[in-house]
């Protein structure tokens, strides 16, 4: 029918009387002019505070990432859930550069694309549960940051998942 | 009689003569084709072997600590976070490079001057310690980033310009034949022609009279004087146009198989198909929203900082690697991405894509629910989206699709509280183990659509 129907696959096909098919409300994502750049997504308010969300109180500087790795520990209890969506997310997340096993040797390192992810358990950095939140959160140097991916709760359950396989890494019992 | 005999010979007779002049010429030029490919194989071996020569450790070795401990912040050739390591025992010496890299904050902090120096230059940026690293470490780490930088750009894309080359004129050559064998048939109509022809002279020259075949009825004409098969031919008229025209009424407002022109050539066949990145990855809210978003920006930098360009090896026939180099360019320009000083300039243009999976605004779909709750693959609704280099609609997206889905498929049950007791009652209801979208209401028409 592609040739009787004269519909080019470059364009949106013809409609028939589209009453309701356009939004009059603004949708997500939408492009209208009445906003500064074009842009329906507007940034919040600096310094507001949503329900169910919490500030990260520490800053992107060497001292602050120096302090969350000895004072920052995990609020999330370590549950059978808690540690298993901790897989989960570690799984989308992670193991494309890290690996499954937390090795550093994920798909993008293998296919060289990606060089210079560290084991978890290398000495030199020494992570906890702490400085892992704070580099998910921030990004160090040439990775990035995840905070727009991940919910609080969820980062910190990866950060349970992280440990767990720095502990087997180093060969230490759970 | 004996005329028509040798007509026949000499038409077989040329045919014979030009399809053998031919197969000959055929045969050369595939032979010479083979020769062309053997030396240009070697060559391109031979230049891959004699790359580096080592006096301070195992560069093999070294390759593979520099690429799993240093590759992070520094390249052997190129600035990046780090300096660039090639040449790094002429500026410095040994020792202080051993004590650098074991622990270089202390080494800042004693106020050593050449430390300093380097820590200043490189935004204050800390380096951190490598204590386990032994000296055989340093210096087969040392040997791999002094090899002399391999000269590939220019001498192995040669060889293997040569070898693609003639790898490709096996391909041209079946392209010859082809066209040589139009030629060879071309030639013998002609001469079939021609020599029909000159026979036709000759007939009449000699007096030869040629049978002429009798005016019959024209055949519409007998045609039309049955009635029956008039009939038939009009009913079989009639159903073809029913057919078509519902059809055509049928895909009025249907945008299966629509593929846009995006703003930036993003291959999803490199992502999610060659690098085997989840999906859920850069499409991170279709986890916990009605909308399965498309990734910002900073999604596409947190790799993209340390991968400014493609493998040669990515780039097919259709796109080259200067092609993908200049659409990962586009994404720099639009993020305000500097890769030479890496930094970010704040000037940043939004990507303006364009939206290809479109409902109208009466319907309600959530992609959280059918994405976590019911676990549905990606590839279900959207196609082999991991083989697409451009995205188009894979799906309907109608409402008889949707419905159809909702009809076969069964809800996930197990390990969610939320259905414990409906499933018990409505199975019981309905006298069956297994529960349906549409069993459960996703029939409604509340459901979608208020």
């Amino acid at each position: 029918f592609a040739v009787i129907s004269c519909q080019d696959k470059g364009d949106p096909n013809y409609q028939y009387m589209p009453d309701m098919y356009e939004s009059v409300g603004y949708e997500t994502y939408g492009e209208y002019d009445v906003f500064e750049n074009g842009q329906e997504a507007k940034l919040p308010v600096e310094g507001t505070v949503a329900r169910g969300w919490m500030p990260y109180e520490y800053q992107n500087n060497t001292m602050d990432a120096q302090e969350a790795k000895v004072k920052l520990t995990n609020p999330m209890l370590y549950t059978e859930d808690n540690y298993n969506n901790g897989k989960q997310l570690y799984t989308i997340y992670c193991a494309v550069c890290h690996g499954d096993k937390g090795d550093g040797k994920g798909i993008l390192v293998e296919r060289e694309k990606i060089l210079g992810v560290p084991s978890y358990d290398d000495a030199g950095r020494a992570i906890t549960e702490g400085s892992v939140y704070h580099v998910m959160y921030y990004g160090l140097n040439n990775m990035g940051s995840y905070a727009s991916q991940t919910t609080i709760e969820e980062r910190w359950q990866i950060a349970h998942y992280v440990m767990s396989l720095k502990d087997k890494l180093e060969g230490k019992p759970e | 009689m004996k005329k028509v005999n040798f007509r026949h010979s000499t038409s077989r007779q040329l045919l014979l003569s030009v399809a053998f002049l031919f197969s000959f010429t055929l045969f050369s030029f595939s032979q010479e084709g083979a020769a062309q490919d053997a030396p240009a194989q070697e060559q391109a071996s031979a230049q891959s072997d004699d790359a580096g020569g080592a006096e301070l450790g195992d560069p093999a070795a070294g390759k593979e600590l520099f690429n799993s401990l240093c590759a992070a912040c520094h390249k052997p050739y190129s600035e990046s976070i780090g300096p660039a390591l090639n040449g790094v025992t002429d500026r410095h010496d040994k020792e202080w490079i051993q004590t650098w890299i074991s622990n270089s904050a202390a080494m800042v902090a004693s106020g050593d001057p050449e430390a300093v120096e380097v820590y200043e230059e490189y935004n204050q940026t800390a380096m951190p310690a490598f204590p386990q690293l032994t000296e055989s470490d340093v210096d087969n780490i040392l040997a791999y980033v002094e090899q002399p930088k391999p000269e590939p750009q220019a001498a192995v894309a040669g060889a293997g310009g040569e070898a693609g080359g003639s790898g490709a004129s096996g391909g041209v050559s079946v392209n010859v034949i082809l066209g040589i064998l139009v030629f060879v048939l071309a030639i013998l109509l002609v001469v079939l022609f021609l020599v029909n022809k000159t026979l036709r002279n000759f007939a009449s020259a000699s007096g030869i009279a040629l049978p002429e075949k009798p005016k019959r009825k024209p055949i519409w004409q007998s045609f039309v004087e049955n009635q029956f098969l008039m009939v038939v031919s009009a009913v079989v008229v009639l159903l073809t146009v029913g057919y078509f025209a519902y059809g055509w009424m049928m895909q009025v407002g249907v945008d299966k198989g629509y593929q846009p022109i995006q703003p930036i050539h993003y291959s999803h066949r490199i992502h999610a198909g060659d690098n085997e990145i989840e999906c859920k990855y850069c499409h991170s809210s279709a986890r916990t929203s009605k909308h399965s978003g498309i990734p910002s920006l900073n999604v596409c930098m947190n790799c993209h900082k340390s991968i400014s360009e493609v493998a040669p090896e990515t780039a097919t026939e259709e796109y080259s690697k200067e092609f993908y180099d200049k659409e990962i360019a586009k994404l720099y320009d639009a993020a305000g991405w500097d890769p030479a000083t890496r930094t970010f300039s704040g000037d940043q243009k939004p990507v303006k894509w364009v939206r290809i999976h479109n409902l109208p605004d009466f319907a309600y779909f959530n992609h959280s629910q059918h994405v976590s709750v019911a676990g549905i693959q990606c590839q279900k609704c959207h196609g082999p989206i991991e083989e697409m280099e451009i995205v188009y609609q894979n799906a309907p997206l109608t409402m008889g699709w949707c419905i159809n889905c909702h009809r076969e498929t069964n809800i996930k049950i197990e390990g969610n509280e939320y259905y414990e007791k409906i499933h018990e009652e409505l199975s019981k209801k309905y006298g069956v183990e297994e529960l349906t979208a549409a069993q459960m209401g996703g029939l409604e028409c509340g459901k979608c659509h208020y």
